[in-house]
């Protein structure tokens, strides 16, 4: 590849990662904390290709062949832009609850019901026992992912930098659960703490179950991930 | 030893040319065009041809390959779109993508790094900097990296800009494992995913540095200058140092981020191919908990300010097992040695990746036996 091709293939790149990041398109990707990062960087990488033009090109064979798979994930950005990670990768994973036990837990925010995270409820359910939830009504938002008794699983995946280190969170559903829901469908669920407790069959982890009182279908959350 | 050693070759520049603003198209479209009116083959290049333009008038260059590839496939969009909708390829599209869209800025903050080591930091300034015994070098090295906050992608390009400046490989190397591993963020990290085991964070500081400090020193005893092959860079003695500079930024964003996307194709594929469950019968054989903790490590190439988080989720593993995992991956994965491969050549990736993974394991699990 020459150096006009090499340019014109940072430009791709560069461009492709600059309009992720100037939509919700990156948040499918990476944390949201990255994105000033996304900002710096990606100018300065459109900027090396402006043209010298100078004397010495093609230097090197073999350096430029590898320059062509630069493409695939400028063009895996433009053309395909993949969904955020889903059932598929939820179940591929065991749940996930980094924190471990706190000494303490926050009071639960004001409301009725307290809308948390699936991860919030995760931790107080099993490392609290529900303790710092008490009979208060939650309101958590996620995604199904049929269970093994046909019942869907509420998962939420957690990224800590981008989705190639996105783990689930997931909590079962009894009492008014939702029925006949694919996979990977969006839903608001209001509930109170359930005891019950089943087991993850990939990692052996505890998995809490809430007492659901209704669900809503919702359209998917402008961060897919929490 | 790896390029002529020249004294004075170059004082800090004073005025720096302004370099050309960045102009960049956001949208697909003006990218997308810009191959058809950008031939080679027009001769608007002053100076002697390239061989691309001057010998063959006629010849079909790579923009015109180029501009026919990526018209072949957004013609091919929907059936391709269509191939990418099954949740598995769905799901390896998405972490390659994401791997790719999460190592950009650093590939491109090393790569910056790099370059102004190349250019505009005199040779001078490395022999005052560092002990000039290359032993004394090694723990300097390493003790440096605790200062370049960052992502492993970053740290290659720089470890290859350093010995180019006459930097001895050993403290180079030194400074390219730790750099990646003790760094304030990654430890910070560590803090966050353990906050019942502090001492995780001494286990792993303590552990990499070793780990970097026992490669360097080995690399001076057994390594061979003639394994690292970086390939000539006549463009880094350019009279115009703005030139010089981004014509360096330019060919290592290419280069070391062309070995980057193997790198992150193959971790999307262990991510996919690999489910966690097989890991499950490992746990309780403390062992070979360790080896396979390495091994998936390597195999999964998650960035070093990540892992933490990745480690503290596999709970049903020993926290040696889980230290193994994170001393082993910021320093040995399938990105870094495919990066590697690409800067310093493929006899020193075979080389120094198995035996860094073995020093890497050893240390871990002795740490873990003493620490944790």
């Amino acid at each position: 590849m020459n150096r006009q091709a090499q340019a014109c293939v940072l430009l791709l790149l560069g461009g492709a990662v600059l309009r992720a990041s100037l939509t919700d398109l990156y948040l499918r990707y990476v944390k949201e904390e990255l994105r000033p990062a996304l900002h710096r960087a990606t100018p300065a990488d459109a900027a090396s290709d402006d043209e010298h033009h100078d004397d010495h090109d093609g230097h090197g064979h073999h350096e430029p062949r590898v320059a062509w798979l630069l493409i695939l994930p400028a063009l895996g950005l433009l053309l395909v832009a993949p969904p955020a990670l889903g059932a598929y990768a939820a179940n591929q994973s065991g749940t996930s609850l980094a924190a471990g036990k706190l000494p303490e837990y926050p009071p639960l925010p004001d409301g009725d019901p307290a809308v948390i995270t699936v991860y919030d409820y995760a931790v107080r359910a099993v490392f609290d026992k529900g303790q710092s939830i008490g009979d208060r009504r939650v309101k958590v938002t996620g995604f199904t992912v049929a269970g093994r008794d046909g019942r869907p699983v509420l998962t939420r995946m957690r990224l800590s930098c981008c989705a190639a280190d996105g783990l689930p969170t997931k909590v079962a559903l009894s009492g008014n659960t939702p029925a006949g829901l694919a996979d990977d469908t969006w839903i608001e669920v209001t509930g109170r703490y359930s005891s019950q407790l089943g087991r993850d069959p990939v990692n052996d982890f505890e998995i809490p179950y809430l007492e659901v009182e209704s669900w809503r279908q919702v359209p998917a959350p402008r961060d897919p991930y929490e | 030893m790896v390029a002529p050693e020249r004294t004075g070759a170059a004082d800090p520049g004073t005025a720096r040319p302004d370099d050309t603003a960045p102009a960049l198209d956001a949208g697909p479209g003006p990218a997308l065009a810009a191959p058809s009116d950008r031939t080679p083959t027009n001769g608007d290049t002053p100076g002697p041809p390239s061989a691309e333009s001057g010998r063959f008038p006629g010849r079909i260059g790579s923009v015109e390959v180029l501009a026919a590839v990526l018209i072949l496939l957004i013609v091919l969009r929907q059936p391709l779109a269509g191939l990418l909708a099954t949740p598995s390829l769905a799901t390896w599209t998405t972490v390659f993508v994401s791997v790719m869209v999460q190592a950009v800025p650093f590939l491109v903050f090393g790569v910056l790094l790099s370059a102004a080591i190349a250019v505009f930091v005199p040779r001078s300034f490395w022999a005052r900097a560092l002990p000039r015994h290359p032993a004394l070098a090694v723990p300097v090295a390493s003790a440096a990296g605790v200062v370049l906050p960052g992502c492993e992608c970053g740290s290659v390009p720089i470890a290859g800009s350093l010995i180019r400046r006459g930097v001895t490989p050993a403290a180079a190397l030194a400074f390219l494992l730790a750099a990646p591993a003790i760094n304030p963020i990654v430890l910070t990290a560590t803090a966050v995913a353990f906050p019942a085991n502090p001492e995780m964070v001494v286990g792993r500081a303590v552990a990499s540095l070793v780990v970097a400090m026992v490669m360097g020193w080995l690399w001076l005893r057994l390594g061979r200058a003639d394994w690292i092959r970086l390939p000539r860079r006549p463009d880094l003695d350019d009279t115009s140092r703005a030139k010089a500079f981004w014509s360096a930024v330019r060919h290592d964003v290419v280069h070391a981020g062309g070995f980057l996307v193997i790198g992150a194709m193959a971790a999307a594929s262990i991510n996919v191919l690999v489910p966690e469950r097989w890991l499950q019968a490992l746990a309780d054989q403390p062992a070979l908990a360790i080896l396979a903790l390495a091994v998936l490590a390597v195999l999964l190439s998650i960035c070093s300010e990540a892992d933490a988080f990745v480690a503290a989720s596999l709970s049903q593993f020993s926290l040696t097992a889980r230290l193994a995992f994170l001393v082993v991956g910021p320093m040995v994965d399938l990105k870094l040695i495919a990066m590697q491969t690409g800067i310093f050549g493929r006899g020193f990736a075979a080389r120094f990746a198995p035996t860094t993974f073995v020093v890497a394991v050893v240390v871990a699990a002795v740490t873990g036996m003493v620490l944790l």
